[in-house]
């Protein structure tokens, strides 16, 4: 490949390839909320209920 | 009192679903064509930038609207758009965010079922023995409704009305168990079918398995910048689409998802998580398959030659030759998940259409989500019917043209309007940051506000009165002469007239006077079903009247 090419290649695919890893790295780290939030699955989780 | 009682399942199964909803064939069909037409790696710098003021701001007002108005009960646009402003006439323009899905969905379920077919020739073995024009003169034969395709009968209508039962099927099983089921078996299986592809479009070596070159002339081809390109309005303005159209924006169908979501939960880090999945998917796959399979086996001229005619032509008519090219088994395997990943590409995102009308029959009739979801299957087979039995007569593109292109930047443009300007920035900002789980960059406050809608203005403008050739500088320096892809010129129908002036063979008369008919006739058509849903929306108008509800 001609080092242009590469050049922009390589930075683009790494670029967007670190933040969609960064940014869904990011959800599975934050915190769930306490109940009542949006979804359903994790309804039952006793460590989620809330305060009263 | 309304029947919708949805609700995600999980976090992340929003994100997937937002994910593939906004995935769609175009990041593997259409990206690298884009790419290569308009200034090959240094299309890359306005994409991101396009993607990062107009992409992301546009990502974040959606979903904000979408959460804000399921505030209140409403999970589809006309009522949403009047929960953030009181004045009537917001509700007919959230009609766009219903007939947009309803019009997209009647063609886009006829190309997905095309993928669906292709994975089941793939497997039977139909495309082993057939050279490259046997196998792109089978698509013509496919979509001209020969028989002669396989020992099915009308076989596009078999496999479309199966795509619309299953479509139909899924969305009966509501957002948790449906959608949201689907987008976690069909998204991490996309990436694995794309990344096995992406491989092979990476290692291509000339003189094997018949290939003529390695893969870095592909590579070469569609990543060298053309960086005296980046001057042209008309690439800037091709970047801008191909973020519009790549993210499903402007369609109503991010507003519905988010409805679901609840004030304290997160949406600025889904919607950018979403987002920037969406575009792994097109940058770093759509990237690698596509051009460097086509010119590792067909050389540069003979691709520059085929992506005249978009990314359809080479993903159907050439793909499917040249992964046999790898022996019979892997090239079976090949245009299984070639196809495979299409497939799942396309319902992700025909799912999420068929979610604003559901919603909007569930808050407004009552009605259950099993017969909101079998009526949406019935309409988009009566307006889909049209496109399968007439699609050599343009009424796919025709549906394609204003439902799927004109109609987004008309509806992304009003929309931002009213967030940033009716509804206000500072209600806006505080809707956007509500919940979120990371702190939105307040430069992105001027941006919505300012940025965004005259970016769109600008996109609108552009297409409306595209000048002749893209040649900005001459209709600047006075000489603005229309396109016939503008979309005045469109609407006069410009260039099949020219096309009809021109012809002398009688039976292309005939071609082109059917076509004309048709194109005028699905014209009809898509006001037609405009008109409906607006006055349907006027009946739940009044219905909430005499309810007490407004």
């Amino acid at each position: 490949m001609n080092t242009s090419a590469l050049v922009i290649m390589l930075t683009t695919l790494i670029l967007v390839t670190a933040l969609t890893i960064y940014f869904f790295m990011l959800v599975l780290r934050k915190p769930p909320k306490p109940e009542p939030d949006s979804y359903l699955e994790n309804d039952d989780d006793p460590d989620r209920q809330p305060l009263l | 009192m309304s029947s919708n009682k949805e609700s995600w399942g999980s976090r992340m199964g929003l994100i997937l679903a937002m994910a593939g909803n906004a995935v769609g064939l175009g990041n593997f069909l259409r990206f690298p064509v884009q790419a290569v037409q308009n200034g090959g790696g240094a299309f890359i710098i306005p994409y991101l930038v396009c993607f990062l003021v107009m992409g992301i701001p546009l990502l974040w007002i959606e979903w904000s609207m979408g959460r804000f108005g399921g505030k209140y009960g409403h999970h589809s646009t006309p009522f949403i758009l009047n929960s953030m402003d009181k004045r009537r006439y917001w509700k007919y323009i959230g009609v766009f965010g219903i007939w947009t899905n309803i019009a997209v969905a009647a063609y886009y379920c006829y190309l997905e079922s095309w993928t669906l077919s292709y994975m089941y020739h793939s497997v039977v073995g139909t495309f082993s023995d057939m050279d490259q024009n046997a196998i792109s003169n089978f698509f013509n034969d496919y979509v001209s409704l020969n028989n002669n395709t396989s020992a099915i009968p009308y076989e596009p209508i078999v496999f479309f009305v199966i795509c619309l039962l299953l479509n139909t099927w899924i969305l009966s099983r509501g957002l948790a168990g449906g959608v949201e089921r689907v987008a976690k078996i069909g998204m991490p299986l996309l990436i694995l079918f794309g990344a096995f592809l992406a491989y092979k479009g990476f290692t291509i070596v000339a003189g094997e398995n018949g290939a003529i070159n390695d893969s870095s002339v592909g590579l070469n081809f569609l990543w060298t910048p053309k960086f005296d390109q980046l001057w042209s309005p008309s690439v800037w303005l091709a970047a801008a689409g191909q973020i519009f159209f790549t993210l499903s924006v402007g369609m109503g169908t991010i507003q519905c998802y988010a409805s679901y979501v609840r004030s304290k939960d997160d949406i600025a880090l889904n919607a950018m998580s979403a987002g920037w999945m969406n575009e792994f998917v097109e940058v770093v796959l759509g990237g690698a398959i596509l051009i460097p399979i086509s010119i590792g086996y067909l050389g540069v001229d003979r691709v520059t030659e085929l992506v005249q005619s978009g990314g359809l032509g080479l993903g159907f008519r050439t793909l499917p030759y040249l992964f046999y090219q790898w022996g019979d088994v892997l090239g079976a395997v090949a245009g299984f998940m070639w196809f495979g990943l299409l497939f799942f590409a396309g319902i992700t995102s025909s799912l999420a259409m068929g979610t604003p009308w559901m919603g909007f029959l569930q808050d407004e009739f009552n009605w259950r989500r099993n017969s909101a979801a079998w009526s949406f299957g019935l309409i988009v087979f009566i307006l889909g019917m049209p496109t399968v039995l007439f699609f050599n007569y343009g009424v796919f593109d025709e549906y394609d043209y204003w439902a799927g292109t004109v109609s987004l930047v008309i509806f992304a443009l009003l929309e931002t309007i009213l967030f940033a300007w009716v509804f206000g920035m500072d209600k806006g900002w505080r809707e956007i940051n509500s919940g979120a789980d990371i702190k939105v960059p307040s430069i992105y406050r001027f941006i919505i506000k300012y940025v965004t809608p005259l970016l769109l203005i600008w996109v609108f403008v552009g297409s409306l009165v595209t000048p002749k050739g893209g040649d900005w500088g001459a209709a600047l320096s006075g000489n603005w002469e229309l396109d016939n892809s503008s979309i005045i010129r469109k609407l006069m129908n410009t260039g099949l007239k020219d096309q009809l002036a021109a012809a002398t063979d009688p039976a292309q008369i005939t071609q082109l006077e059917d076509t004309l008919f048709f194109v005028n006739a699905s014209r009809i058509l898509l006001v037609v079903v405009f008109a409906c849903i607006a006055m349907l929306v006027y009946i739940a108008y009044k219905k909430r009247m005499r309810e007490g509800k407004i």
